[in-house]
């Protein structure tokens, strides 16, 4: 598989402050990453080093092939940090025509992406006047411009109402299903569970997890159990050796599972035991769920 | 080298207030020059007329219209000071070095700019003086008027070098206001150190190593035109003899300057985290 971004060891310091620590991942083509962790794990730096606006105190880090520098590298991916930036005193066209000075990109890809995001009308205004949606989606046609090789997000929906929320979700889905290969920072957990593949799990600037959403622990799921007679459901969950846990509140009884068990064959179980189930529901942690036991592990 | 130029050229001139700004440091002080050629006639008590008093000759006429032009170099340093401050308030420096400039890129940008407007300005101040004194000289021979010229080259590197100047404290304060601010200390410590070396030494080894000085240096480069106009008055008083001359050590002293100011820019850049 191609390699798009390889960290070794990253390390940055600000001070006595440890923001990444020793840091490695890769990044493939056509996956859709997802950079976890609540505020201040070190997202926004890990980024900023790899985009060439934070110095890095140690370790290594290589775009595409590594023979090329990181300038000419970020000529060929697309990014947005955090918020917005652009001079407010040009409009969205002009400011468009100095990122593909910038980036070697030919003006006539301006009207193409703005018609992406939706701004086609407005490319006239001055960037000033521009609602924080607008501006974000402004930034994602710029991030766009040179048709990147990976899009890189950071916090992409920060600070937006619902509906530039879903906008901005939308257009992101959009540009997944083209094949383009997307890094997405974010501590919004089911925004990262709706568009990624892959996962990496940061916290205080250590890497807890990397690898597949679905695979994060290892968990068969669980059942959530409501019957008729509830203390001999309980004593059969405890003594069945499929199950690990089993956690009873007054309406509700959880089941954890400790081996894969398919939902009719644990019926059919009960009902030869004469337990009659009034709720019978079989699902697996969210990601919300994988990510707090995940933290509150280590 | 173009694309550096027009990526700032753009920021600039799409820019209502820098475009003002650039707009009187350059016409500004034409358009003064301009009007005192021309015959004035003050509430018909007398006429003014400045061209009648010699100074529109050659070759004095490069060195007072240098000496004047320069003067208004102080509405461009704004505009490069707030260069600077812009893109740290927009955040937009981080934004171009993510959309894939260099840092190196990013301060030669800038001073290709400077470069830029220091080179128009020596060439509309070129052209102006050559109309004023090609019409009010009483020598109009061509070696005559090439003399002198050497005020020109050492306009163009006072505005340069006060440009890089201006760029380095932008780079350093973030802020145009600070920047201004660190414009205005330096000029006073480098008198508070004239003082005390007067003081410890005598005035003349202040004076020398005041000379070597940045905001001094720069100003050494084209002297004040005025005692040498009241000398041409009075050639017989050689006792006051006073050195305005532009020397080729001086402007050595600034493009050391210039170059060590683009060097300390880029180097804050490089280590900074944005």
């Amino acid at each position: 598989m191609n390699s798009i971004l390889t960290i070794n060891n990253l390390t940055k310091k600000f001070g006595y402050l440890t923001a990444v620590k020793d840091l490695s991942f890769t990044i493939n083509k056509g996956n859709v990453y997802g950079i976890l962790g609540p505020n201040g794990s070190g997202k926004s730096t890990t980024l900023g080093i790899v985009l060439n606006v934070v110095n890095k105190t140690s370790g290594s880090f290589k775009w595409f092939d590594g023979n090329v520098s990181t300038h000419d590298a970020l000529k060929k991916v697309g990014a947005i940090i955090e918020r917005p930036n652009f001079y407010p005193y040009m409009t969205a066209t002009q400011n468009l025509k100095l990122v593909c000075k910038i980036k070697g990109v030919d003006y006539a890809k301006i009207d193409e992406k703005l018609e992406i995001v939706g701004l086609l009308d407005r490319k006239d205004s001055t960037f000033k006047t521009y609602s924080l949606g607008m501006k974000q989606r402004l930034a994602i046609a710029s991030a766009l411009l040179n048709d990147p090789e990976i899009l890189i997000l950071d916090e992409p929906t920060n600070g937006l109402d619902p509906q530039g929320i879903h906008q901005i979700r939308e257009i992101i889905k959009q540009i997944a299903t083209k094949g383009t290969t997307i890094l997405l920072a974010s501590h919004l957990l089911d925004e990262v569970e709706k568009v990624c593949s892959h996962v990496i799990v940061l916290r205080k600037g250590v890497k807890l997890y990397s690898g597949r959403v679905d695979e994060m622990i290892s968990s068969h799921g669980f059942f959530e159990l409501k019957s008729n007679q509830n203390e001999k459901l309980i004593e059969l969950l405890h003594n069945h050796p499929s199950f690990d846990k089993v956690v009873v509140t007054p309406d509700l009884i959880t089941a954890f599972l400790k081996e894969p068990m398919k939902s009719e064959d644990f019926n059919s179980f009960l009902f030869d035991k004469n337990i009659i189930l009034t709720h019978l529901v079989q699902r697996k942690e969210s990601l919300e769920e994988q990510f707090l036991q995940l933290t509150d592990n280590q | 080298m173009l694309r550096l130029l027009s990526l700032e050229l753009q920021k600039l001139l799409l820019n209502r207030t820098s475009k003002i700004l650039i707009f009187i440091s350059f016409i500004l002080p034409f358009f003064v020059i301009l009007l005192s050629s021309l015959k004035i006639n003050v509430f018909g008590f007398f006429t003014l007329e400045l061209g009648e008093l010699g100074v529109f000759n050659f070759p004095i006429i490069w060195h007072l219209t240098t000496f004047f032009a320069s003067q208004f170099k102080f509405f461009f340093a704004i505009v490069v000071v707030s260069m600077i401050g812009n893109e740290y308030s927009n955040k937009t420096i981080k934004q171009n070095l993510i959309d894939g400039l260099s840092k190196k890129e990013f301060i030669l940008s800038k001073f290709y700019t400077i470069v830029f407007f220091s080179l128009i300005s020596t060439v509309l101040i070129c052209l102006i003086s050559l109309c004023i004194g090609l019409y009010y000289s009483s020598y109009t021979e061509f070696s005559i008027v090439l003399k002198g010229t050497e005020f020109l080259v050492a306009y163009f590197v006072k505005l340069m070098g006060f440009f890089s100047l201006c760029l380095f404290f932008g780079m350093l304060a973030k802020r145009s206001a600070f920047a201004l601010a660190f414009l205005f200390i330096l000029f006073i410590i480098e008198w508070i150190v004239f003082g005390l070396l007067a003081w410890q030494f005598n005035a003349n080894v202040a004076e020398k190593t005041q000379n070597f000085f940045p905001l001094k240096s720069m100003y050494k480069l084209i002297d004040q035109p005025f005692q040498r106009i009241a000398m041409s008055k009075f050639p017989d008083k050689s006792n006051l003899v006073y050195d305005y001359a532009a020397h080729g050590y001086e402007m050595i002293i600034v493009l050391c300057w210039t170059g060590l100011f683009i060097f300390l820019s880029y180097r804050l850049l490089k280590k900074r985290d944005l």
